[in-house]
């Protein structure tokens, strides 16, 4: 049964135990961004010096705390604090706890009895209790900013339950450059009571979240782990990145079979029978997640290429061709009848539907729609955007502008960037097919107003179409799964 | 001729020794369901030479025995015989090579199974995840190669062909050198028999090493179960 961490993600009330003035400490920081990023709940400061911190009232004792205001409790004090600390907590009505404090299992046996004893009195006062050893949570929707760590992402659907804090800043860092926002992000921190198969089951229910992104270093039980997994994913679609996946050497074992059994090729079919999207990298994972979360599932790897530059076509045809869940498409004659309509004759007549320069002003939202409805393509890669966007850059600069007619052909480049990346997005949402642009220029230059509207329309600007592929196969392989078992 | 039959029922409870003859991991496997080499036990070379004649040549002799596990890297395999001279020839010497430490042996004969793809399947026990089926590109090369996927047992029919589809050597999985694509009906039974197997606590392990593709069916001419130690 799914856990109810709606008090660890959605508190009406937190506290902060711990809190410390030298602005180095993890209590102060905890506070810090408790008040900095819009949380409207109440907050309270726990710690030993009476006073104020950051314009906030510091209480001595958690009886300060009127009777079920907070619902939350974040933890910076040392173990030998902790257990009385739980106790006075689950009195005042305190419903989840968020552990940041070390010095538990993963500093030896000691830390791993005390663990034992605070996950045994969480259970006997009914306490979510989240960690230790973690870096804490953030909370978008309701401006929950409970981490030790940075930044503070942007609201968006992506769920995030990781065994490495670190990883829990680099999605936040991905989300923030990107856009592509976050719903709730945890640190699991030990997970000595709640797992990251809780997070994910109640991630699953979580009406703010589309998406599910994980980082996995250990399992205490694979198969418990799996099974639970497997439940989740015909619903919501679970990106993973395992550490440690590769193993040192081959295990000595009697049959060829057992040899042939390394960690990696276990999990990796593991993941693939219980519908995990597992991707190869921390980049590449947030990609899958952004992607499974702003485009439509398509029902094939069926693939057209656009393009108004030839060799990037050709390099998304090879990264297509080589990828095991996607195929090149061939051109269907009807696509091909209609474009001819609307492209002078040169044009590659294939796929990639290469323009070769002969777009006019409306051609590459028209094509992108004739594209996008097409029965026989499930989904598109656009490419060679972003062009007519640096040249007026270049000469929005230079010392000419806005005089000898620049001025006007520099709005007119940046409105048909904008237009196309809306053309994109647009055929994209309306007929269910995913329309994937990727440029190079989504890195090189951020303020490319085309860059800029594929941001503003919600979706992912792929930084090369190799990426664009790869988070596309992922998209596929994950309908493709989820499909068969319809 | 000599064929030893293995008292099925009380197979297991018998057994000392972790793994079981190719003869009762055969008669294991073909229970539940896969496909099998037709074959033979002799005790004597000359019953070897009589059951060869009874299948047809070219047949493989081997030695076999509960302690046996590994009968090609001991040199105690012999393939390709091709008249009942040489098949007695080679089970004395067979005979003859047999340790002390290994227990009751006999002589396995049986035909050779001709095809030019060999493929590996097989049971194993995960410490982390538990029992697992594989599929993989089979034969001496087998580890080498490592164009292997797993599933975890217990596994469904879809489970079986999408295990089959994380293959990389798809193009080996079609038609082949004049022989026809690979039965995928038959693979999956063989990967649903082995889940079958997993069921079973005493089954430890088990290798289908090679499955030998003849005319498009994955036929096992090696069956190597590794079962618990038993209770005293």
């Amino acid at each position: 049964m799914t856990r109810n961490l709606s008090p660890l993600f959605e508190p009406s009330g937190v506290v902060v135990a711990g809190v410390s003035s030298h602005p180095g400490k993890f209590g102060f920081v905890v506070l810090h961004n408790l008040l900095s990023c819009g949380y409207q709940g109440q907050i309270f400061a726990l710690g030993r010096s009476s006073g104020t911190l950051l314009d906030q009232p510091v209480i001595a004792s958690l009886d300060e705390v009127p009777q079920d205001a907070a619902e939350l409790l974040v933890v910076c004090t040392p173990p030998d604090a902790n257990e009385e600390l739980l106790r006075a907590a689950a009195a005042r009505g305190i419903k989840a706890v968020f552990m940041v404090t070390g010095g538990y299992s993963e500093a030896g046996p000691e830390g791993a009895k005390a663990e034992a004893r605070l996950v045994a009195l969480a259970n006997d006062l009914g306490l979510v209790l989240a960690g230790p050893n973690g870096q804490g949570l953030v909370s978008p929707p309701i401006g929950l900013c409970a981490q030790i760590v940075a930044p503070y992402p942007p609201r968006g659907r992506i769920g995030v339950a990781s065994q490495s804090g670190n990883f829990v800043s680099a999605f936040e860092n991905y989300a923030t450059q990107t856009g592509i926002g976050i719903s709730r992000a945890v640190s699991a921190g030990n997970a000595a009571a709640t797992s990251l198969a809780d997070y994910l089951e109640w991630f699953a229910d979580d009406p703010e979240t589309d998406v599910a992104l994980c980082y996995i270093e250990g399992l205490k039980d694979g198969r418990a782990f799996a099974e639970r997994v497997r439940q989740i994913t015909p619903h919501l679609p679970v990106v993973v990145v395992k550490g440690g996946a590769t193993s040192g050497g081959q295990k000595a074992a009697a049959s060829h079979t057992g040899s042939l059994a390394t960690n990696d090729r276990v999990f990796d079919g593991v993941a693939r029978q219980a519908g995990l999207v597992r991707a190869a990298t921390i980049e590449s994972a947030f990609e899958a997640a952004a992607t499974l979360a702003t485009q439509p599932l398509p029902s094939g790897g069926q693939t057209l290429v656009l393009t108004t530059a030839g060799g990037w076509g050709v390099i998304t045809a090879d990264a297509i061709t080589r990828h095991r869940r996607l195929n090149l498409a061939p051109l269907p004659k009807d696509l091909q009848a209609s474009i001819d309509q609307l492209l002078p004759p040169r044009w590659s007549r294939n796929n990639p539907v290469d323009f070769a320069g002969g777009e006019t002003r409306d051609t590459i939202p028209e094509i992108l729609n004739l594209a996008a409805t097409h029965p026989d393509i499930d989904a598109i890669v656009q490419l060679g955007l972003g062009i007519q966007g640096n040249t007026a850059a270049l000469t929005r600069l230079g010392p000419f502008y806005p005089d000898h007619g620049l001025e006007r052909i520099v709005d007119f480049h940046e409105r048909q960037e904008r237009r196309y990346a809306e053309a994109a997005a647009e055929a994209s949402s309306k007929h269910h097919t995913p329309v994937l642009v990727a440029s190079e220029i989504a890195a090189t230059d951020p303020r490319n107003p085309m860059v800029q509207a594929v941001k503003d329309s919600g979706r992912l600007c792929y930084a090369s179409a190799d990426r664009a592929v790869e988070a596309l196969g992922h998209l596929v392989s994950y309908a493709q799964w989820r499909n068969a078992r319809r | 001729m000599a064929h030893v039959e293995p008292n099925r029922s009380g197979l297991l409870e018998k057994l000392f020794v972790p793994t079981l003859s190719e003869a009762h991991s055969r008669t294991l496997v073909a229970d539940a369901g896969v496909l099998v080499s037709s074959w033979a036990s002799a005790e004597t070379a000359q019953q070897a030479a009589q059951a060869a004649q009874t299948l047809g040549f070219p047949v493989a002799v081997k030695l076999c025995g509960d302690a046996i596990a590994h009968k090609t890297e001991r040199g105690l395999v012999r393939l390709k015989l091709t008249d009942a001279a040489s098949v007695e020839a080679a089970a004395a010497e067979l005979l003859a090579a047999a340790l002390p430490e290994d227990g009751p042996v006999n002589l396995l004969i049986s035909p050779m199974v001709t095809g030019n793809r060999e493929l590996i399947a097989g049971l194993v026990r995960d410490e982390q995840f538990g029992a697992c089926v594989m599929l993989g590109v089979g034969g001496v090369l087998a580890e080498a190669i490592g164009d292997v996927a797993f599933r975890l047992a217990p596994l469904s029919p879809l489970d079986a062909q999408e295990l089959i589809d994380d293959l990389a050597s798809q193009t080996l999985l079609g038609a082949f050198r004049g022989e026809p694509a690979v039965d995928r009906s038959t693979l999956v039974s063989i990967l649903c028999a082995l889940s079958t197997l997993a069921q079973d606590p005493n089954i430890v392990s088990v290798d289908l090493n090679p499955l030998i593709v003849t005319d498009g069916q994955p036929v096992a001419v090696d069956a190597l179960v590794e079962v618990a130690e038993a209770q005293s």
